[in-house]
């Protein structure tokens, strides 16, 4: 049934009955309580609502009412896509968002109903009619969907980078402050950027200051292991610092081998470490420590 | 046939891996540095590898073994230069090299080899 749904009435009654089926659509919508003033003008919603119509109208007439993934449905899908991804964006619930669609159903069953006189053909149709915005309606939420998914993965990525800070503490000396849960993934980001900004500042030696990570168990271990074992492969030496005591009970409890890994229990200690690796040293100034005497 | 050049400077030798690695081209290599170390009596072995950029299993463990016949010839290696997507899939490969020296430039490396040697700069 390519050629236009022989026998169906509905694309001679969307194209004969346009104005009337947007008024009773628009009207639909508008007394919803799906409908949010809040987030989307009544002017806005009229000309989506008008746009989507006629985009219908154009796709009954040409293509199949069954197969809205067709060549002729592209441009309702393209309105669909469009549509799902401003109301994802704008905050509409699933719910609000479908609503679009099949609130198209209530206008356009009344007009059938005026229409087609025959009982039987009036289910006929009735059912044509049901199944066609259905599909639509679940293609809707797909997209809205697939839009949040978008949302959700960019943030993901977002977050990755911005938890993954190298610093640089001193000449030679960098410092990677690491916050919230380690798994492989962030491991492989971490040691990359921390890889990268050695093979930049050509510093000698990199401090990773644990103070954030909440819990270490043998697989966070092993993970910080491994960027330490990177980190010496590149020529730097690696320092882990802010071990808390509830950590080194565990670290030991879970019979994890740190190795030769260089450990310090804060940040100042493994600062004070390094710089003596460096050779580097801070000293007070006489004039200060005098006025702090005095 | 192709051959990685090995270099004297003073009591070192310096290998730079400039060409993609093969496994022929590493036995090659680690035929003829053990050959000069013995012959040089070379006290230090440096590998400059930052034009490597892709290692397997087996280029990993040849660095490795180097490091530990040069040692058995009284020779210290350094491996300098070496790329963070390298030591990342030494790492993922289980072959955190130990036992091996790395530096992050020649120069750096050269350092450190001095100070191991207790060489005067």
């Amino acid at each position: 049934m390519k050629q236009g749904a022989p026998g169906s009435r509905i694309p001679a009654l969307l194209k004969s009955q346009e104005k009337e089926i947007l008024a009773d659509w628009i009207g639909e919508q508008l007394a919803s309580i799906t409908q949010r003033p809040d987030l989307l003008k009544e002017s806005d919603l009229r000309e989506q609502s008008r746009a989507f119509l006629a985009a219908l109208q154009n796709a009954t007439q040409r293509g199949a009412l069954e197969d809205i993934t067709g060549e002729e449905w592209s441009g309702v899908r393209e309105q669909l896509a469009e549509l799902s991804r401003t109301r994802a964006l704008a905050g509409f619930s699933p719910t609000e968002t479908a609503t679009f669609v099949l609130s198209l159903k209530q206008p356009l069953f009344n007009r059938l109903r005026a229409e087609v006189r025959d009982a039987e053909a009036l289910a006929d149709e009735t059912w044509r009619a049901s199944v066609m915005l259905d599909k639509l309606g679940l293609h809707t939420v797909e997209l809205f969907q697939h839009s949040r998914e978008e949302v959700i993965a960019r943030q993901q990525k977002e977050l990755l980078e911005l938890s993954t800070p190298v610093v640089e503490l001193w000449d030679d000396v960098l410092a990677l402050p690491l916050v919230g849960t380690l798994d492989s993934e962030r491991t492989q980001v971490v040691m990359e950027s921390l890889l990268q900004k050695i093979v930049d500042s050509g510093a000698s030696i990199a401090i990773i200051d644990i103070t954030g990570v909440p819990t270490v168990d043998t697989l966070v271990a092993q993970h910080l292991l491994k960027t330490v074992a990177a980190t010496r492969l590149m020529g730097a030496d690696c320092i882990i610092s802010g071990i808390r005591p509830q950590i080194a009970q565990t670290i030991v409890h879970l019979g994890v081998n740190l190795g030769e890994v260089t450990t310090k229990a804060t940040l100042a200690d493994a600062f004070k470490i390094a710089l003596e690796r460096t050779g580097a040293s801070v000293h007070r100034p006489k004039a200060a420590e005098e006025h702090r005497a005095g | 046939m192709e051959r990685i050049p090995i270099l004297k400077m003073g009591a070192f030798l310096l290998v730079t891996i400039q060409v993609d690695m093969h496994d022929k081209l590493a036995m090659t290599l680690q035929d003829d540095l053990t050959a000069r170390i013995s012959k040089e009596r070379a006290r230090g072995v440096l590998i400059d590898i930052s034009a490597l950029d892709v290692v397997d299993s087996f280029i990993g463990r040849m660095i490795a073994n180097i490091s530990g016949m040069a040692r058995v010839l009284d020779a210290e290696t350094v491996v300098v230069g070496m790329r963070p997507s390298v030591a990342i899939t030494l790492v993922e490969l289980g072959l955190p090299l130990e036992g091996v020296h790395t530096a992050l430039n020649v120069e750096k490396g050269m350092a450190l080899l001095r100070k191991r040697l207790g060489t005067p700069v």
